[in-house]
């Protein structure tokens, strides 16, 4: 099965396996998303999501975390977490 | 008529207003910061207190072997049980040094941090402290004076921020605005010529976040501002509005590009025995043919790096050529790629090419140093086994027609295959 990853900075959609992190494809592409850590700890990947966030893997308790502490509303996710599952439109925070 | 201040001769707070007092420290002896920057006088920690009707306020604190002239000044201006809040406008060490025992001596003071600094000051103290988190628009009441929050990230870490005292007009800016300058006199007016520090802190910390710059200048600018206290060098109360206006300045582009609407490709290149060169004329001939992109080529031999690490941080896209010596690209064509960090690289495109005598490793090596920049590489590297051939001619100017529209086709809406990227 696979799913649209589109990145609405830089109007480049692409075609990924479901299950692909976000983060194995924006960087790849030049998305404007900024990285840290990598492993959903240091919350600098936080991401908008523009469309499709059903599309999106659920968050783990520790994304979660992040996401409280980093004051994320309900339209974010971090970048080295969420898995695509369908189509969905993201960009940077 | 010159000030006669000098601050190593005390350890009393300087006045920055009757309210306001500079806590800092002076590190003269210092030569290079955080590896990567040279201090050619030194360095000062800047902190800061502000006494309201109704609190005193900390803000920043030093690095930890300069924490007994900070709590020698502090003492001062002020006794620990007054202490309602410490605000922390960054925390990298050479800021919070001293707050372990700031908070030890001051334990009813309220810690505020940015809210993007919350794991950070956990990773700094190791033990769980209690803090508010702050963002643009929070502000801390001090009774007649009130401190504002500037949320102001990547100025030069995630969690940079800046506080406002409107009654004062002072901002106290964290690392922006700030440079390693150490000189006695303290204040702008009366220090030494500090202009080369201010531009190459700004070119060594702030350059690669120029985004961010201009969003942070976009909430400093309408604030009314008698004084500019950064956290490093001289406190700012001359015209400090100049020192706002020439970070726009260093984050706009100098001269502007004729033609704005087209893509630019730089070509870059190296070559020993000319094969490496050939390839590149090719490629940009390839690349001029395609309309809405401005093609330049560059032999590396010919110039230095840091013009052309100027022209980079402009370009959308960039061709590296390079010959493979001893199984590995050649050091003016690495000198330049390790001289990129101090720009953004994320977004532009990248390509390489190059002929070999044997095996060819330079060109994958370049593309996957282009990647680590956060450069997409999207049309595969072309190498060449010594002499190009008019077969092989024609393939680099295919290749740089194809690097240039791809370059175009990044106007529209792209489709691509994850396996391709």
């Amino acid at each position: 099965m696979r799913a649209k990853l589109t990145f609405q900075d830089i109007q480049v959609a692409v075609n990924v396996p479901a299950g692909t992190r976000v983060i194995e494809v924006s960087e790849k592409v030049g998305s404007a998303i900024m990285y840290g850590c990598r492993e959903g700890d240091c919350g600098t990947c936080l991401m908008e999501v523009m469309s499709g966030m059903e599309n999106l893997s659920t968050p783990s308790v520790l994304e979660d975390k992040v996401l409280r502490e980093n004051m994320a509303g309900k339209r974010y996710r971090l970048a080295c977490q969420a898995q695509v599952l369908g189509d969905v439109t993201v960009g940077p925070a | 008529m010159r000030s006669l201040l000098n601050v190593a001769e005390t350890r009393t707070a300087i006045a920055l207003s009757e309210r306001v007092h500079w806590i800092g420290a002076l590190d003269p002896s210092l030569r290079s910061f955080d590896i990567i920057l040279k201090t050619a006088n030194g360095t000062t920690y800047n902190a800061y207190v502000v006494r309201g009707s109704a609190g005193v306020a900390v803000i920043d604190t030093v690095k930890a072997n300069f924490a007994e002239e900070f709590f020698t000044r502090l003492e001062s201006v002020a006794d620990y049980h007054e202490i309602t809040a410490v605000v922390l406008n960054h925390l990298e060490p050479d800021h919070t040094g001293a707050l372990p025992e700031l908070l030890r001596r001051a334990p009813q003071a309220k810690l505020y941090i940015s809210y993007k600094a919350q794991r950070m000051l956990k990773g700094l103290l190791k033990v769980d402290t209690p803090f508010i988190p702050v963002n643009t628009g929070d502000t801390i009441d001090l009774g007649d004076r009130h401190l504002s929050i500037l949320h102001t990230p990547y100025l030069h870490w995630p969690d940079t921020q800046c506080t406002y005292v409107e009654e004062e007009g002072i901002l106290f800016s964290g690392d922006i605005f700030g440079c390693h300058f150490c000189d006695v006199r303290l204040f702008n007016d009366s220090v030494g010529d500090f202009r080369f520090s201010f531009e190459y802190y700004y070119a060594h910390i702030m350059r690669p976040f120029k985004v961010h710059v201009l969003d942070a200048l976009a909430l400093i600018e309408p604030l009314t501002l008698n004084t500019v206290a950064p956290a490093h060098g001289p406190v700012l109360r001359d015209h400090p509005r100049q020192y706002v206006e020439r970070f726009r300045d260093l984050s706009i582009p100098r001269l502007r590009r004729e033609n704005t609407d087209d893509k630019t490709l730089l070509i870059f290149y190296i070559s020993s025995y000319g094969n490496t060169a050939r390839m590149a004329e090719a490629l940009y001939s390839g690349a001029n043919e395609i309309e809405e992109v401005r093609v330049s080529l560059y032999d590396l031999a010919g110039g230095e790096i840091e013009p052309f690490v100027d022209l980079i941080e402009e370009a959308d896209a960039i061709a590296l050529g390079t010959p493979t010596i001893n199984g590995d690209a050649t050091k003016p064509m690495w000198d330049l790629l390790s001289s990129l960090v101090v720009v953004n690289m994320q977004g532009k495109l990248g390509a390489a090419f190059g002929s070999y005598g044997w095996s060819g490793e330079a060109v994958p090596m370049l593309e996957d140093r282009m990647r680590g920049l956060k450069l997409r590489v999207p049309v595969p590297g072309l190498r060449v086994k010594l002499i190009p051939t008019d077969e092989e001619l024609a393939a680099c100017r295919q290749f740089g027609r194809r690097l240039a529209e791809v370059l175009t086709a990044r106007h529209k809406a792209e489709v691509l295959e994850f396996e391709d990227l």
